[in-house]
């Protein structure tokens, strides 16, 4: 039931973008989030557009899945496009009421939109690309510097593995708790809201403390396999940067550039 | 001495509770010795467990695993990484997000060069039949398997001492039987010795000694044979025996002649046939 | 009287998609009242999959659950309400705690029920009893209470319902064998006391032989047998060959039996085989002194 919700939807392959660097890969799409708001024309966007598609055409990955990643976003889409439409001074091409449309505005709605939809486009590939196991180990490397500002760098990257590693776990329990206060005669699906969160106490609770009792196992157990934080501790999966991702760096370096050079050659949308 | 465990006089209470957890214990655990240490609940034996770890420090008494005295500060996590322990809730002990990686984390936290972690992690996983999980999420694995992945990843620190503190409580018939299989294979295949605490005695009958633990205290200290003789004192401290025991145990009570120490389903058939065919009581072969 | 009763009932996963598979497929059987019915089947057999059909967790695919006569999907919105005729308690039960005080989380089944406080503490303290919780624990917090004190609890959560049939899956898991002993006597009492049927789901052929009156074979989702301990019990080698521990000392029977010995093929406790055995001995056996 709740076991069918998949974290971070990654996608397991053998393509170029899967075996990319996840570090390069999370540089990558920071670089081609910075191209999407620094182009200012259509042309630089429609760039970026294709160099994403290109992207999901590489990894194999269905581009129809992006219609998934929109839904959550729908709203903010077509909040961004209302908007533009109705409060841009231009040319007048509709009007209802009070409410005038302009072609400048319609014209920013689209590009607008079409910069939004890369944007998730761009960061979904990353998850979709990139095991969570892997996106955290790179975060843990990159932010390796900020270990000299006294930042506990290894110890996020802990939590973050654990967290991963017991939510799978901890959704089953959720499911047995649910099962077993349900057959006490607990509804958890009548009454307003008030009812509802009352009745998500004996659901809750039982998971918390549960929850306090692994972590205290866990802290122990991983105390008797001698873990004392990072320090002298070696790694057995090691990242290293092959060919590959100095070339596609490369590649996102000559998108940027081609972007300036489209905001320079052509007119700004603005 | 070749003793890995060097136990005397233990004496431990919980804080808030009055009465002697363990009561002046002591015990001497050799080299390549498979040991149950068999006991209900309540009765001391995890808590005597804990003491080889350093988890729990004796109020009274020493204890020293591998020549290191677990009072010993100092020298903590080179004690855990000599004595290493397989806890009861499969799920509470696994770290990573995938088999291969938990096998890893002790071997991590005591700074072996990485190419040698891969060769000791595909070691251990084989040596346990877990190799082709090894890219597995635990939660995608059986109870048994989760144990099995929990030993792994202490043999692959090769420790001197595995304690496994009741292990199979929480798993059905075809788990248990899985981790016994690879507890007995690593005793008798890689000679590591193994203290196994348990309430199960088809596990402690499968051992090569047998400590009973009742009140804090070690009642039997025997191979399992002739603690199992001892029926009437077993089930007085809440313990069972195999129905192989019990049956005659059953019939030396009631007065019928037979030999006083048998554990398993075969010795029981064995004596039992030539019970039945010397009184006459037909039967091809006895 | 027939207390519950399915029909052809099957439970799809992932049904329509390539990867359907049936965790309960064709299950037809029927329980009588006041029957004693012990649950068997190797882990994934289905055993825990189907039983939640039984209280309405779980919607059947297709086939039926009828709870004396009645198809209990009839009207779905009252399906909360066979919960309280059908209890179910899960394994470890002990982990579903959450109220400050035992009694309060006893009483939640009987306040869900709408129940008037008086007749609540009525049962609280009726359940309370059943399963030999001792007065003072009424107002400790269950967490402060041992492993098995809080499994009790647990247990008495269902129980204060008065469900006419009462499903216990795997009640003795993670217990020793004084734990163990404790909780079949408690469920066995309750049993004689309400008259109510139980089933109940155990890895342990042992303890089913002791105190089941009927049992359920399911293997592979299917239900291969429904019977007599005796009619059961007596197909050893089928059910080894199931994954199934048959208790031990029915196998040593088995053996002996295959050596030639005429002893009885329904001795599944070692006192069953005490008295076997001193029978065959009895006559004419010259070793007795």
């Amino acid at each position: 039931m709740l076991k069918d919700i998949t974290i971070g939807q990654y996608f397991p392959g053998q393509s170029a973008v899967h075996r990319l660097d996840p570090r390069m890969k999370i540089i990558l799409t920071m670089l081609y989030i910075v191209a999407l708001f620094v182009a200012d024309n259509f042309q630089g966007l429609l760039l970026s557009a294709v160099f994403a598609a290109a992207g999901y055409l590489i990894s194999g990955i269905p581009l129809s899945l992006i219609r998934k990643s929109m839904k959550p976003v729908i709203p903010i889409i077509v909040f961004t496009a209302v908007l533009n439409m109705l409060f841009v001074e231009g040319r007048e091409i509709f009007r209802l009421g009070f409410l005038k449309i302009t072609l400048e505005g319609v014209v920013l709605a689209v590009l607008m939109v079409t910069r939004i939809i890369c944007l998730i486009a761009g960061s979904s590939l990353l998850t979709y690309t990139t095991s969570p196991i892997a996106l955290t180990d790179a975060i843990e490397q990159l932010l390796v510097p900020l270990k000299r500002l006294k930042m506990p760098v290894h110890e996020l990257a802990m939590m973050m593995t654990i967290a991963l590693r017991f939510i799978p776990t901890l959704i089953e329990e959720t499911d047995k708790i649910m099962s077993a206060q349900k057959a006490r005669g607990a509804d958890m699906e009548s009454g307003g809201i008030m009812r509802r969160a009352k009745a998500l106490i004996p659901i809750l609770i039982p998971l918390f403390v549960s929850s306090f009792r692994r972590a205290d196992e866990l802290a122990l157990a991983m105390e008797c396999r001698c873990y004392h934080g990072d320090e002298g501790r070696t790694r057995m999966k090691q990242l290293c940067y092959a060919p590959r991702d100095f070339m596609a760096l490369g590649m996102l370096a000559v998108l940027l550039v081609l972007v300036l050079l489209f905001n320079r050659i052509f007119p700004s949308m603005y | 001495m070749d003793a890995i465990i060097s136990a005397k006089d233990l004496v431990f209470s919980y804080p808030g509770d009055a009465r002697l957890a363990l009561d002046h214990v002591s015990l001497t655990v050799g080299k390549g010795d498979l040991v149950a240490v068999l006991g209900h609940n309540g009765s001391g034996k995890s808590t005597l467990a804990k003491h080889f770890n350093a988890i729990l420090l004796p109020q009274g008494g020493v204890c020293y695993v591998d020549g290191i005295n677990t009072a010993d500060e100092d020298r903590l996590l080179e004690l855990r990484s000599r004595a290493g322990m397989v806890f009861q809730n499969p799920d509470n002990q696994i770290v990573a997000t995938i088999v291969e990686e938990d096998v890893a984390f002790g071997l991590e936290n005591i700074g072996v060069p990485p190419d040698e972690i891969r060769i000791r992690v595909d070691e251990a996983l084989t040596d346990v039949g877990m190799y082709e999980y090894r890219l597995h999420a635990p939660h995608q694995l059986s109870g048994g398997q989760k144990q099995r992945v929990a030993i792994a990843g202490i043999i692959a620190m090769m420790p001197k001492l595995i304690i496994l503190d009741e292990p199979t409580a929480m798993l059905d018939p075809r788990g248990r039987a899985e981790v016994l299989e690879t507890v007995i294979k690593l005793n008798r295949e890689f000679g590591v010795t193994v203290l196994l605490i348990t309430h199960f005695m088809d596990e402690a009958a499968a051992c090569r000694r047998v400590v009973v633990m009742d009140d804090g205290k070690i009642l039997l200290d025997a191979p399992p044979k002739e603690v199992f003789s001892h029926v009437s004192l077993l089930k007085q401290v809440g313990l069972d025996v195999p129905q192989a025991t019990e049956i005659i145990h059953e019939l030396r009570r009631s007065g019928i002649n037979l030999p006083d120490d048998i554990i398993t389903d075969e010795e029981c058939v064995e004596a039992l046939s030539s019970l039945l065919a010397s009184s006459g009581k037909g039967g091809g072969w006895a | 009287m027939t207390a519950i009763e399915t029909k052809d009932l099957t439970y799809l996963y992932s049904q329509g998609t390539p990867f359907e598979k049936a965790a309960v497929d064709g299950v037809s059987v029927s329980i009588e009242e006041g029957d004693f019915v012990g649950v068997i089947g190797h882990t994934g057999s289905g055993k825990s999959t189907f039983i939640q059909h039984l209280n309405g967790l779980l919607r059947p695919t297709s086939g039926q659950v009828l709870l004396y006569g009645k198809d209990i999907w009839e009207e779905p919105k009252k399906i909360r309400e066979v919960r309280f005729q059908v209890g179910l308690v899960f394994q470890y039960p002990e982990y579903q705690l959450f109220e400050e005080t035992v009694e309060r989380d006893i009483a939640f089944g009987p306040s869900n029920m709408g129940l008037s406080p008086g007749e609540i503490r009525d049962r609280v303290r009726e359940a309370a009893g059943f399963v030999g919780l001792s007065p003072d624990t009424m107002q400790k917090s269950p967490f402060e209470l041992s492993g098995g004190q809080k499994r009790r609890v647990a247990i008495a959560g269902v129980l204060a319902m008065r469900p006419r049939v009462l499903i216990l899956d795997e009640p003795t898991a993670g217990l020793d064998p004084k734990g163990r002993d404790q909780i079949f006597h408690e469920i066995a009492q309750y049993h004689s006391k309400t008259g109510s049927t139980i089933l109940l789901v155990s890895h342990s052929m042992e303890d089913v032989a002791k105190y089941a009156k009927h049992v359920l074979v399911i293997n592979d989702a299917r239900k291969i047998a429904f019977g007599t301990v005796d009619e059961v019990f007596s197909h050893t080698g089928e059910l080894v060959e199931m994954g199934l521990a048959v208790p031990q000392i029915t196998k040593i029977f088995a053996q002996l039996r295959a050596r030639g010995f005429e002893l009885s093929p329904h001795v599944y406790t070692v006192e069953a085989a005490r008295r076997e055995l001193l029978r065959v001995l009895g006559k004419g056996g010259a070793q007795d002194a």
